[in-house]
């Protein structure tokens, strides 16, 4: 059995008169990646506070590492790096000097510190900003300084709150890489409203909204799960009049086929049904029958986008 | 323990370092010796008193902390939560009551290096005459006291907000009203509606009369436990401050 290194139940936080997160529970083990998602003001980041010891659940355990945060925090934090939101740093510090801060804080000294100021260096690309003061830094090293500072002391658990937030492209997909790379022998939780995030990255996504937990299950099993009406396209280079729909439609026998003119000369029929997905093979041959140019055949995948605003706005209507 | 000092430590050391960073430390520094020397050569007149003592120097240090220290501890805690950092020191192994000590040493350190720069006027007195050297080293004493009841009240009242020119305004009101607690300015006041132990209370929390005690050399045990059990009181309500705003 996964050792399961971040273990909270039935977490509650409120402000005021406003619930930010609501009985949610959440376990992730050694080697998992967690994507947090959800709209802006869900409650994920609330929920990354509470798992980091910063605030103080209402209501719920949290264990890291089977250590109580409640009763033994400061044991307790030493096993978690945290980058929280916008990646705060001390502006005025240089890049060596404020990492080196950190990793005395978190108890590292003599040659282990080095060795480890010298990895963070490498791995996350930040020597050549080694010795500039942070505030001169762009917006995407420093986020990496973030990050850095997270790593420092090679934590078991890794919550980043947004990390890819302002990052280019390319530096997106940098970042993705290095959580990959870190994550085989790490619990790490990452939030995200970037859904390509999740897929790219994430063994699990859970989806919030309104501070309830609405969905926790790998990607690819949510996509199962909740929209499993994939759509067969194929795209012929006939004219399509309607003797030829109605024929189209006679001899396919699913639930929902639809025709939709592309260009001047060419159409392209949607095929879906809602209780299981077409047959490639089965609809071409009927559509042969007909002697239509097939110019292109696909399913349209049902991106975890759809998922996310079925499930998020389903609950906001309820 | 050896632990708990060490991170107590690490946050002094990087706190202080902090001021020296930025141009702050040196025009504090310089602000500090010139408004000292200035206030003692011209508004204390300390040639024409002709007297072999630091009186016009030392007087003049509650009004100048009065405005100096809010300056150097308003930052302590309200840049924190503005920036956002405030996560980052909660998140660390590390207790409140640490970053707490450590932050306030850190400002009370520095404090005794402007101090200790203001020593050449220590040794002009010396060339120039024979003062009683005990009574100007146990104004120092209560001088750095002061000063680090002043910067416990600036960093407690620093959490409350995440505006360092609030932080500002309030601690140097407050700290006018410990100043003036032994005045009628202040006791008239509270005199009329509360009972007699109230107001002596009050009268005995006056920074000026602790301080003056000092200044002529009278080495008070009340005077020490006044100051360091003002700076206890503060600093622990800093503490639950840090814990109960540092989400807002």
């Amino acid at each position: 059995m996964s050792v399961k290194l971040i273990n909270a139940t039935n977490l509650k936080k409120s402000f005021d008169q406003f619930i930010a997160v609501d009985n949610i529970d959440l376990s992730v083990s050694r080697g998992e990646v967690v994507g947090f998602l959800g709209p802006n003001g869900a409650g994920k980041s609330t929920t990354m506070k509470m798992l980091t010891g910063f605030l103080e659940p209402d209501n719920g355990e949290i264990f890291i590492n089977n250590i109580n945060l409640k009763s033994d925090p400061l044991k307790a934090k030493e096993y978690i790096g945290y980058l929280p939101e916008g990646a705060p740093s001390y502006s005025d510090m240089i890049v060596a000097d404020f990492l080196s801060f950190i990793g005395k804080m978190r108890g590292l000294n003599g040659n282990y510190l080095s060795n480890r100021l010298e990895e963070m260096a490498n791995q996350i690309n930040l020597k050549e900003m080694w010795d500039r003061p942070i505030e001169t830094l762009s917006k995407g090293f420093k986020r990496r300084v973030g990050i850095a500072q997270a790593l420092i002391h090679d934590p078991d658990i890794l919550i980043l709150d947004e990390p890819t937030d302002g990052l280019d492209p390319n530096q997106k997909h940098e970042m993705r890489n290095l959580i990959k790379k870190i994550s085989t022998n790490k619990a790490i939780v990452i939030s995200t409203h970037i859904l390509e995030e999740v897929e790219a990255v994430c063994s699990r996504a859970v989806i919030i909204s309104n501070g309830k937990l609405l969905a926790n299950d790998t990607p690819k099993n949510l996509e199962n799960k909740f929209l499993n009406k994939n759509t067969l396209s194929i795209k012929v280079s006939n004219k399509i009049n309607d003797v030829i729909s109605k024929e189209i439609k006679s001899l396919l026998k699913y639930d929902d086929v639809r025709i939709q003119k592309t260009d001047i000369s060419a159409h392209t029929i949607l095929v879906s049904d809602n209780q299981k997905n077409p047959n490639l093979n089965t609809v071409l041959k009927q559509i042969n029958k007909l002697k239509l140019d097939i110019i292109e055949a696909n399913f349209q995948k049902v991106s975890l986008e759809e998922i996310f605003r079925t499930i998020t706005t389903e609950n906001n209507l309820k | 323990m050896n632990n708990y000092l060490n991170k107590t430590y690490i946050i002094l050391d990087r706190e202080l370092k902090g001021y020296f960073r930025t141009p702050l430390a040196s025009i504090f520094l310089l602000v500090f010796l010139a408004l000292s020397s200035g206030m003692t050569f011209f508004l204390g007149r300390f040639f024409e008193r002709d007297q072999a003592d630091l009186t016009a120097f030392f007087s003049w240090h509650p009004w100048l902390f009065l405005v100096l220290m809010p300056a150097i501890g308003m930052r302590l805690w309200a840049e924190e939560r503005r920036s956002g950092t405030i996560e980052l020191l909660i998140t660390l192994p590390v207790t409140n009551t640490q970053l707490v000590v450590g932050k306030f040493l850190a400002s009370w350190i520095f404090t005794l290096i402007a101090l200790i720069l203001t020593m050449p006027i220590w040794i002009t007195v010396n060339y120039l005459g024979d003062p009683d050297n005990n009574v100007i080293l146990i104004s120092y004493f209560g001088s750095w006291l002061m000063a680090g009841a002043f910067l416990a009240l600036t960093s407690c009242l620093s959490a409350l907000t995440k505006n360092q020119v609030i932080a500002f305004i309030i601690s140097s009101i407050s700290g006018f009203l410990l100043i003036m607690a032994g005045f009628n300015l202040v006791l008239s006041a509270v005199r009329s509606w509360s009972p007699n132990w109230i107001t002596e209370t009050i009268s005995s929390m006056s920074f000026l009369s602790h301080f003056s005690r000092l200044q002529m050399g009278v080495f008070d045990l009340s005077t020490l436990i006044f100051f360091i059990s003002m700076m206890i009181l503060c600093l622990w309500i800093n503490v639950q401050l840090v814990q109960v705003k540092k989400a807002d």
